[in-house]
């Protein structure tokens, strides 16, 4: 394994670890407000990226353009599955919430197979020209999905710090009660998280299936990469999430230099497991 | 009476705390409820805000009844409230802080927290610092801020200087005479029994979930028996 | 004739299955509803339990770990001793945490050990995965059925003593107060694993069983779907904290799922690949339902009396 090796790695690397990143942030936000663990949110991407291959392939629209509408699409599921069954159960323990979205996963996750079937699908046929640069190969896709990734997390950074709504979100992952004797409209606020949330998670999706391919099953696969990188960040803290999607997206990639790929899954799984020994509060976390 | 509250009972999962207790603030006076632990103080004034299910008895604000109306709605007519305990968002910025305090607000956000600055300078000092990594007593003028930003007739403190040390529990003491100065009537729930009824107009007594005493504030100083129990001799 | 000997060949495949995942949910109903405990790898201790008892009862073969051609109770035994020890390991590191993280944790390690069973051929022949597990006596499945049976009944015997007992009523402290419980000098920890062990062993206690009703297991057997999925439906419609409510539930979801097969024989032939999907769209549909509309279940668990 030479140094060109491991830097294609790394390449690689950062790509997914950006795409882990755009997840991590939905379910970290989410966990910070609602005190539980969205087991939903891998489907949700793929559902948004279904959605944005019915632009592709119906309306032969690009790639970029129907991103929108993938973000749309999720977000739109995502608020629904908390008006219809969240919001009821939300007087309830953490838990039952987390029994809930496991079922809410299956149910998005076979909608999306009825709708667009079981079988695989990549939103641009054929092979694309790679570029060199030196003996790295990157691919025109990866180039799309790092930018996209980028722009998405200064856009929610923007949101976060300078809109009255993104302060909000924040002051509520802080202190619920307070928030609420502050005059704040909790419920709007949740139901705004959740469309943030889903939107970021359909974004993800489409990077994802732009990476890869576009399955049934694509989005509960990177379930778990996602909460590693939650965990990794600290749950409840969006920018620790982004941090700690990175490091499972390049330790994931970079372990294959030793480790046989197929166990690509179980490294982001081990990472997590050891933070959660040395240290449960996450990277960005205060001491316990 | 701006806030008039009348034979209270209940409490919080079907334990009744308050037993019948009432109290009364004027528009711009400073009132102060002292008791044992134990008594129901801090729920007596929870209850003024909504916090507590109130199984008897009313509370009226503004000659409106608002007995059980959700925290959100109390706000809206005119009423803060600042909680003893995790009272700022740590992770935001005094600014921010302020900010959502302001969040009912429509208009005059800039114009009302430079009056709150003029209060308490330090914060304007330090309005970028995130609130969770500030020391106790400013914290309290933080959360004090806070409550002030929708410019409320009543202001609900509950122990405002618990934990603080003694310089800072005068000056928070100073703080709030000069909050009252503006016309703001305060009711709050105090251990430092004595520098709180130096300040206040009116205090009550509370024991067991109902009234003891009530008297002004001199008065209930001078009062050898409240001495005995509560001021400490 | 052969229509209804059709028909009763099916009965009883059906009720063993059910038996088999009344075994699961009793397990289940141990750790989450007795203790508290969010444990979403059932599939995970399902393949150790049926991995284990083949690699032990299986006629020796170079090509994989064993077989040792022992007998089916000790297979049987071994699967539960394999899923307890691996139990320990999981319950050390992550009981401690949060609910959430347990439950992550435990999702991860059974994708991690699906991982496992699928890469490592000299461990159970990888992806062709392993085949001739023997049912016991004989190989009428009516016998089996019996047996399956007889399991479930000394199962469901065990886990209602240790309900009633001194120990599951700490358990039951834990759940509603853990800190009251540990004021009272309660270990929670120790209480926690123990719980957390026991109901893995007896996963592993089905996964064994379903391995010799089936005969042939590989890791695409084990999707977290149908493996952990519907032993969840199962424990809380049919009540969790009710061993009763925990059959119950296996057998009432067991007949809808199968139910739901009749009804999608019913689609028309362009939709039959969709099959698949359509009944796993209802099962998490009725989930919210039930969650919603009466979440303590069918049988819902009975508070024992207070001791004096």
């Amino acid at each position: 394994m030479d140094a060109t090796n491991l830097l294609q790695l790394l390449v690689y690397g950062v790509v997914l670890g950006s795409i882990l990143s755009l997840g991590a942030i939905g379910v970290s936000l989410l966990f910070g407000i609602l005190r539980f663990s969205n087991f939903a949110h891998g489907d949700i991407m793929t559902f948004g990226a279904y959605c944005a291959y019915a632009m592709v392939t119906g309306l032969h629209w690009p790639v970029w353009a129907s991103l929108p509408v993938g973000m749309a699409g999720a977000a739109a599921v995502s608020v629904a599955a908390d008006q219809l069954v969240y919001r009821r159960l939300r007087r309830t323990q953490p838990v039952i919430l987390l029994i809930s979205s496991f079922g809410m996963a299956l149910i998005v996750r076979s909608v999306a197979t009825l709708i667009w079937g079981p079988q695989d699908h990549s939103y641009v046929k054929g092979i694309q020209m790679p570029m060199r640069f030196g003996d790295i190969v990157v691919r025109p896709d990866h180039l799309v999905i790092l930018g996209g990734c980028v722009a998405l997390v200064v856009a929610v950074h923007l949101f976060l710090s300078r809109t009255r709504m993104g302060k909000a979100m924040r002051a509520l992952s802080d202190n619920m009660d307070l928030a609420r004797v502050s005059g704040i409209d909790a419920e709007r606020v949740i139901v705004w998280t959740w469309a943030l949330g889903g939107a970021l998670a359909g974004a993800a999706g489409v990077f994802l299936a732009l990476d890869s391919r576009l399955t049934p099953m694509m989005g509960w696969s990177a379930l778990l990469p996602i909460f590693a990188a939650a965990i990794l960040g600290g749950f409840g803290k969006p920018y620790g999430a982004i941090l700690g999607g990175m490091v499972i997206g390049i330790a994931s990639e970079m372990s294959t230099a030793v480790l046989d790929p197929a166990y690509k899954p179980a490294v982001a799984f081990a990472v997590m497991i050891v933070m959660l020994i040395v240290k449960p509060t996450g990277l960005l976390g205060a001491r316990r | 009476m701006m806030l008039d509250m009348r034979g209270l009972v209940g409490g919080y999962g079907g334990n009744d705390v308050l037993k019948g207790a009432s109290l009364s603030v004027a528009a711009g006076e400073i009132v102060v409820i002292i008791g044992p632990n134990g008594a129901g103080k801090s729920t007596l004034m929870k209850s003024a805000f909504g916090l507590v299910v109130l199984r008897q008895g009313h509370v009226r604000f503004d000659g409106e009844d608002i007995t059980n109306l959700r925290p959100d709605l109390v706000v809206r007519r005119g009423m803060s409230y600042v909680p003893q305990e995790n009272n700022v968002f740590p992770s935001l910025s005094v600014q921010e802080n302020l900010e959502m305090g302001a969040y009912l607000r429509k208009a005059g956000t800039a114009e009302r927290m430079e009056q709150i600055f003029e209060i308490f300078p330090r914060l304007k000092e330090r309005r970028k610092q995130t609130a969770g990594q500030m020391s106790g007593g400013e914290r309290q003028m933080v959360a004090m801020g806070r409550a002030l930003m929708l410019d409320p007739k009543l202001l609900l403190l509950d122990e405002p200087t618990a934990g603080l040390s003694p310089l800072f529990i005068e000056q928070t003491f100073e703080r709030i005479v000069e909050v009252n100065r503006l016309g703001i009537g305060i009711l709050m729930v105090e251990q430092n029994a004595k520098q709180a009824l130096a300040i206040a107009h009116r205090g009550y007594v509370l024991a067991m979930g109902a009234n003891r005493h009530q008297d002004s504030g001199a008065a209930l100083l001078a009062n050898r028996d409240i001495a005995e129990m509560f001021l400490g001799g | 004739m052969i229509e209804a000997s059709g028909l009763a060949d099916y009965g009883v495949f059906l009720l063993t299955l059910a038996a088999i995942y009344a075994v699961f949910t009793l397990a289940l109903n141990v750790q989450w509803g007795m203790t508290g405990l969010f444990n979403i790898g059932i599939a995970g201790f399902y393949a150790i339990g049926a991995y284990t008892t083949a690699i032990v009862t299986t006629p020796p073969d170079a090509g994989h770990l064993g077989g040792f051609g022992l007998p089916f109770a000790v297979g049987l035994v071994a699967a539960m001793a394999v899923s307890g020890v691996i139990a320990v390991a999981v319950g050390l590191i992550t009981l401690n945490l949060r609910a959430d993280y347990l439950a992550i944790a435990s999702i991860g390690i059974a994708e991690i050990l699906r991982l496992i069973f699928k890469n490592e051929t000299w461990l159970g022949n990888g992806v062709r995965g392993l085949s001739g597990i023997a049912r016991p006596f004989s190989d009428d499945p009516l016998v089996y059925l019996v047996v399956v049976l007889a399991v479930l009944g000394l199962v469901y015997w065990a886990v209602e003593r240790a309900r009633l007992s001194p120990w599951g009523r700490v358990l039951r402290a834990i759940r509603e107060n853990e800190l009251g419980a540990q004021a009272a000098g309660k270990d929670v920890f120790r209480f926690r694993l123990a719980a957390f062990v026991l109901g893995s062993a007896v996963m592993g206690l089905g996964g064994a069983l379903y391995a010799h009703f089936v005969g042939f297991i590989s890791p695409e057997a084990f999707e977290p779907v149908f493996a952990t999925f519907l032993v969840w439906v199962m424990l809380i419609a049919g009540g969790s904290g009710s061993n009763k409510g925990a059959v119950l539930g296996a057998f009432v979801i067991w007949a809808l799922w199968s139910g739901t097969e009749l009804l999608t024989a019913q689609l028309p032939a362009s939709l039959v690949t969709q099959a698949s999907a359509v009944r796993v769209l209802l099962i998490g549909v009725l989930l919210q339902v039930i969650l919603l509309r009466r979440p303590q279940g069918l049988l819902p668990e009975e508070k024992p009396k207070r001791l004096r």
